[in-house]
């Protein structure tokens, strides 16, 4: 028989052991699952359907089913002319996801050749580095409305330091209106963003860094390979990895920026990313299930140039290797 | 004898008792430019005193704007946090809703304010909130310098522009390197849609949206008028007056760095501060005319009461006391805000310490509404899209005809079968 078979009774033990634990696992996650379901699934759900409804703001229970409408309708004017209306047909909203995905290369690319920088910096023996480290993290720890609004000031046309400093050391000729005109908005955000977030990147590339065993500098070293060789095809495939989560993080991060657009440069057509335009919809307006559309839609957007990203780039997020 | 002193002792004791029991605790909200704030707390403290109820102040930023997208989400919410609410004049039809109905209330001094500003307050009869102050904007312009290079006050907007060159190049060639010519309010938000409308509207150009619904921006006038204000970004305005509101032009005319300024009232009792650059060195007249007459934005400043506040009673006693005449008479002589109750007009200390107030009451009277009236629920879109294409042709992106075609066609689109 089967059962006296030791090797068999031996595998049934262990599959019962793994169903036990699979089991256990799943009752101590469920407090953690039901707490997101309740605090991120149910909204998302709910902002889901009201895209598919005609919900205004002031009457949300009274909204009624209008399938895609919000997303795309073809209006006929009763003549064999018509009209397509909804998101999909929106310029402004292809506007949005344009300034979101460009705001987002441009930012996480900088940040991430500045992050590298200042986690060799950092990365470096020196005196006093405990102390650099933690004042490289201001930027990121001050609250954004905050330094959005310190840079705003900073940015003004008229009592600014940066159009003062600029005229001074003769960079420029005249005062600059870096949030209202528009050639200049979008590298205000820019500038902004990058000077916050890039001790972040530099935190998490520092921590890659770290993990790197010295053993092989010494190598290098032995074998008298130059610094920059040493940088290119040693030390940067080894923090890829780290590399490629923290790239993830603020581009994921970058893709719903609002904070900072609605404090520096709110209602201007070259910085209205996707989450402005939903709040504007969403509150503003009197359009609450277009807005909630476009989050949607914004949920969508995101979720597809993760899924994209991970497949190029190859991130292992199971931490198998 | 001892026995009535103790007794009388007693019940006082009592009456202070049950008043402090009943005292409660309200919360006003309310955006503010210039000294409002103080104000505001000033008058609450009269208040508290008269009632033994305290009030809180929640501040908010100055951009009308972000102060609408906030409280329409709270009283969406039916936050009872908030009793009060300072809303603006374009508002009403939009909240209304969430408001409670203060004719009841108001029913002996509705009479003494303007009617037609009680009637902009008033939707499908019910009154939704109780005038504060109005507002007319000005052109406040710098007395000594125009009598130094012998101008007169513009009349037209095509003096006023060719008065700002002479001026700022005459102080530029004086050593005045950041002096500007004007400053108005030409950020992408709700004052760059009053100051347009100010320009179309004296251009001939109308309305925007007609009191009958009828879109009528898409005209020769109305783009001859904009492209007159693109005219000035660069030359005798700064670029970066593409991102101001009041507060951002108060401080460049408030430092001497202007010759001429489009703003409401409030500036002119913060201007002739002891702390002003300009103090009693500049006058005010009305807008310029574009060819068909001035014309100044209505604008102004009611008290809402919430439907959600746990303390109706009291919210509308508090809101009828703020917009009461002695509340409305100090904000007149100290803020020089114009008052909604006629009768002030006239008043002999109001006068003397603001001018400006006897002297406004026409221009006030014959100020242009926004279309919030017609364009009901939509009027935020409205605004939006106008202000966008005014920005848009200002800023260089796109020419003004096409943008105003552009504006039309989004406006039909929203407009659909009829406003609502």
């Amino acid at each position: 028989m089967a059962a006296s078979d030791p090797a068999t009774a031996a595998r049934r033990r262990r599959s019962n052991l793994k169903a036990e634990r699979i089991r256990s696992s799943w009752i101590f996650l469920a407090p953690m699952l039901a707490v997101l379901a309740f605090v991120a699934g149910w909204p998302l759900l709910k902002t889901i359907w009201f895209g598919f409804t005609d919900a205004s703001l002031d009457a949300l229970s009274a909204a009624d089913f209008i399938g895609l409408n919000n997303y795309l309708e073809w209006v006929d004017y009763g003549d064999g002319e018509g009209e397509y209306f909804g998101l999909l047909a929106d310029p402004d909203w292809w506007r949005a996801v344009y300034n979101t995905v460009f705001f987002s290369v441009v930012s996480v690319f900088f940040e991430t050749i500045f992050g590298t920088i200042v986690a060799l910096v950092l990365h470096a023996e020196f005196k006093g580095r405990g102390l650099v480290r933690a004042a490289v993290l201001i930027p990121w720890a001050i609250p954004t409305i905050v330094s959005a609004k310190m840079w705003a000031w900073m940015m003004n046309d008229q009592f600014g330091i940066l159009n003062d400093l600029f005229l001074h050391i003769g960079l420029i000729s005249q005062p600059i209106a870096w949030t209202a005109s528009s050639d200049t908005a979008m590298i205000a955000v820019l500038i902004v963003d990058i000077w916050k977030t890039t001790p972040f990147m530099a935190l998490l590339i520092l921590a890659g860094l770290q993990m790197i065993p010295q053993d092989i500098y010494e190598a290098a070293k032995i074998d008298g390979i130059n610094p920059v060789k040493v940088f290119f095809k040693v030390t940067l495939p080894l923090i890829k990895p780290a590399l490629a989560v923290a790239v993830i993080f603020r581009a994921l991060d970058a893709l719903r920026v609002f904070d900072l657009i609605y404090v520096l440069t709110p209602n201007n057509s070259q910085t209205r990313t996707m989450s402005v335009f939903a709040q504007e919809n969403l509150f503003q307006f009197d359009k609450f299930a277009y807005g909630s559309a476009a989050s949607t839609l914004l949920f969508l957007v995101i979720g597809i140039i993760t899924i994209v990203y991970l497949k190029v780039a190859r991130v292992d997020l199971e931490g198998g290797r | 004898m001892k026995l009535h002193t103790g007794l009388a002792a007693l019940a006082a004791g009592t009456f202070l008792v049950t008043k402090a029991a009943l005292a409660v605790e309200l919360a006003i909200v309310s955006g503010a430019v210039g000294d409002d704030i103080k104000m505001l707390r000033s008058n609450l403290d009269r208040y508290e005193k008269e009632s033994g109820n305290t009030v809180k102040i929640v501040e908010m930023p100055q951009s009308t704007t972000d102060q609408f997208g906030q409280y329409r989400l709270w009283l969406s919410a039916g936050n009872a946090d908030i009793d009060v609410y300072r809303t603006d004049v374009i508002w009403a039809p939009q909240l209304a809703n969430h408001l409670l109905d203060l004719s009841e209330a108001a029913k002996e001094v509705a009479g003494s304010h303007f009617p037609s500003i009680i009637e902009s307050q008033t939707v499908n009869g019910k009154l939704v909130a109780i005038p504060m102050f109005t507002d007319a904007p000005a052109l406040y312009y710098r007395k000594d310098l125009l009598e130094k290079y012998g101008a007169e006050p513009p009349k037209t907007w095509e003096d006023l522009t060719t008065t700002a060159q002479m001026v700022q190049d005459k102080e530029r060639e004086a050593g005045n390197s950041d002096f500007h010519g004007f400053v108005f309010q030409g950020a992408a938000y709700e004052g760059l849609t009053c100051n347009a409308l100010e320009w179309v509207k004296s251009f001939g150009g109308g309305q925007i949206v007609e009191a009958d619904g009828e879109i009528s921006i898409n005209n020769p006038d109305a783009i001859k008028a904009i492209e007159t204000a693109k005219s000035w970004i660069g030359t005798i305005s700064p670029e970066g007056v593409l991102g101001y509101k009041e507060e951002d032009a108060r401080g460049i005319w408030q430092t001497g760095s202007a010759a001429f300024m489009r703003n409401w009232p409030y500036a002119y009792s913060l201007s002739n501060n002891d702390d002003s650059a300009v103090k009693g060195k500049f006058g005010v007249v009305p807008l310029p005319s574009g060819g068909d007459g001035s014309a100044a934005t209505l604008g102004g400043w009611n008290l809402a009461v919430s439907k959600y506040s746990r303390h109706p009673d009291e919210a509308i006693e508090l809101a009828m006391f703020l917009a009461s005449e002695e509340s409305q008479r100090r904000r007149a002589t100290e803020l020089s805000r114009l008052p909604t109750i006629e009768a002030l007009y006239d008043d002999p200390e109001v006068a003397e310490a603001q001018p400006i107030i006897p002297n406004w009451k026409e221009i006030f009277l014959n100020a242009v509404p926004r279309p919030s009236a017609p364009t009901k629920k939509d009027y935020n879109e409205v605004s939006k899209e106008f202000w966008t294409a005014v920005h848009d042709s200002m800023s260089g992106n796109g020419s003004t005809e096409a943008n105003f075609k552009k504006l039309e066609g989004r406006l039909k689109r929203l407009k659909g079968s009829g406003w609502e």
